[in-house]
């Protein structure tokens, strides 16, 4: 590892070119269980963000302490440990929103996103840089998290930031956003094949945006040098 | 010398003539749904037709493929024809055209369009629509006969397009009061029930539907446009969990097997779903083994689940099983002993 680290790089990757959930495809099981309305979305992935980024800073503390053959089982404890952590804060804080997410908080210690992170990144990077990673990575999910709940609110039930005070209190009662009034509901949308269908359109269009850069910057390499319009018919340059 | 014909040469038929045949041979079925259930069924079909072929259209054009050439082989049409045939008449539009969008979009193009679709588009269409609204979905219109008027062509528009409701011009169909009755003997469900006291065998207008439906089956079996295979033995396992679960009439009784095979959708499946070269089995083993199934699971959800009729739930289940029936029903080549798996390539 070079001693210059470029954070830049590392943020991008967390946010787009190796998004865990939609170039990964890691965590999909919260990802697709508990995205029907924006507030659980929300829950959720702020509760992955907290978890992501503290294990990978206790992990990158401890990577030199903990030997190769051990080394993932222990992640798992400080996984799980800080998972219970935030189920706990939730359960004190948001205890609507922690029933509705219910079985989806302790299962966090099980989204290989986290697992994935603190073993391919944190385990071998300093601390600084793998805090970095980790609050990128989870940003990156919890935006993908906020999007696919924004979708499947809209479409299943009209409604965009319903519910909000499960999470920021009474004040954010006033929130909703009633798009269609009298919208007699897609059901569709907020059961799982929603969750599916909705993810797979993300993912293409993500894929689709990469492909218009792309196709930009080759245009742009590919731009003929001015100058010179002779052909060189004959011989060839040595 | 004799005069040797031409084997050799057939006339094979194109995609589009195919489709324009099934189209042809759902005119009985869609006639009869006109004359005991009133004109919304045709609106239907005109408007998934129209949707169909609009999102169709888009889409090739967002493929960057060519759009003519596409919309000629009429698969989308025959999509548009079957979801209006199975959506309740005088639904609002929007159902319509949700349904008929999601077919062709989501269950047909996104898989590759045309041929490789893994499940019937018409029936993901449906049951999305059915998953989605349950309400406007179980509304069928009461057969003529057994109300003293029909609905008329200026509310029926204005419940399509302003939903504004018609006063009572639903009914439950037959399979729905069979299934709902837990008191009384099969025979007193007949002679009680207005839609089934106005039939002879499964109801009024449903019993003519299904013949027609199976007289346009019956068509397209003597064009040679599918096999006997799937329908029949569909048809022939229907007949027979009917038979099962018949016991003489009682109040428990799940109808009986004629009553099974005039009602609900059963024919229109069996002619026009089941029969969907694209994703049911591709040898004739295969496709009785799915045709089996389909009629198994058919009546195992008319008769234990909390859906009246189940087509759509029985063939898209199927179409899952669709390639595992293939890999166990290869057929043997000419030469070979003995079938094999499709995979098994290194053995002799």
């Amino acid at each position: 590892m070079s001693d210059t680290v470029d954070y830049r790089q590392i943020s991008k990757n967390g946010l787009w070119t190796n998004n865990p959930a939609l170039v990964q495809l890691l965590g999909l099981c919260p990802l697709l269980a508990v995205t029907g309305s924006v507030v659980n979305a929300l829950g959720l992935g702020l509760a992955t963000l907290m978890v992501v980024t503290s294990s990978n800073m206790i992990v990158s503390l401890i990577r030199k302490g903990v030997s190769d053959a051990v080394r993932l089982p222990a992640f798992v404890m400080i996984i799980a440990a800080l998972t219970t952590c935030i189920e706990l804060l939730m359960n004190a804080f948001t205890y609507e929103l922690y029933t509705i997410l219910g079985i989806f908080i302790p299962l966090i210690v099980t989204n290989c996103a986290i697992l994935g992170r603190a073993d391919a990144f944190a385990s071998k990077n300093k601390l600084l840089p793998s805090t970095v990673d980790g609050l990128t990575m989870g940003l990156g999910f919890l935006l993908v998290l906020l999007a696919i709940g924004a979708v499947r609110e809209l479409l299943g039930s009209g409604t965009l930031f319903a519910n909000m005070h499960l999470l920021f209190g009474e004040g954010a009662r006033g929130w909703t956003l009633t798009v269609f009034p009298n919208y007699p509901g897609f059901l569709v949308a907020i059961l799982p094949p929603g969750a599916f269908i909705v993810a797979g359109f993300l993912i293409a269009l993500k894929n689709v945006i990469d492909s218009g850069i792309e196709r930009r910057q080759e245009t742009r390499r590919a731009k003929p040098i001015k100058g010179s319009k002779r052909v060189r018919t004959t011989g060839a340059i040595s | 010398m004799l005069r040797v014909s031409s084997p050799h040469t057939h006339n094979r038929r194109d995609s589009g003539q195919i489709m324009r045949l099934v189209m042809v041979a759902t005119v009985p079925g869609l006639l009869a749904l006109t004359l005991f259930f009133g004109w919304g069924s045709l609106f239907n079909v005109a408007l998934a037709c129209a949707t169909a072929v609009l999102c169709e259209a888009l889409v090739m054009k967002l493929r960057g493929r060519p759009v003519m050439f596409y919309l000629r082989d009429c698969s989308a049409l025959v999509t548009g024809v079957l979801l209006g045939l199975a959506l309740p008449p005088y639904c609002p539009w929007w159902l319509v055209v949700v349904g008929s969008a999601t077919a062709i979009i989501l269950a047909k193009q996104l898989y590759g369009g045309m041929g490789f679709n893994p499940f019937n588009p018409a029936m993901v269409g449906y049951v999305v629509l059915l998953i989605s609204f349950p309400v406007a979905m179980t509304q069928w219109a009461a057969p003529a006969g057994v109300l003293a008027d029909q609905v008329g062509f200026i509310e029926g528009m204005r419940q399509i397009w302003g939903g504004v409701p018609i006063d009572g011009y639903t009914a439950a169909t037959p399979l729905d009061v069979v299934k709902q009755n837990s008191s009384l003997l099969l025979d007193d469900v007949y002679t009680t029930d207005p839609t089934l006291s106005e039939g002879v065998w499964a109801g009024a207008g449903w019993e003519w539907v299904n013949i027609g439906f199976l007289l346009g089956g019956l068509f397209l079996l003597y064009q040679r446009v599918f096999t006997w295979h799937a329908p029949v033995s569909m048809l022939v396992t229907l007949t027979l969990m009917a038979a099962l679960f018949y016991d003489g009439g009682s109040s428990h009784s799940g109808g009986s097997p004629l009553f099974h095979l005039l009602s609900g959708a059963t024919m229109l499946g069996a002619f026009f779903i089941v029969t969907d070269p694209v994703t049911s089995a591709v040898s004739n083993r295969g496709r009785m083994v799915y045709g089996a199934l389909v009629g198994v699971l058919l009546y195992v959800m008319r008769y234990w689940s909390n859906y009246p009729d189940a087509i759509a739930f029985a063939v898209l289940l199927m179409n899952f099983a669709a390639p595992f029936i293939d890999y166990y029903t290869v057929p043997r080549t000419y030469g070979h002993k003995k079938s094999r798996p499709a995979t098994n390539k290194g053995e002799h």
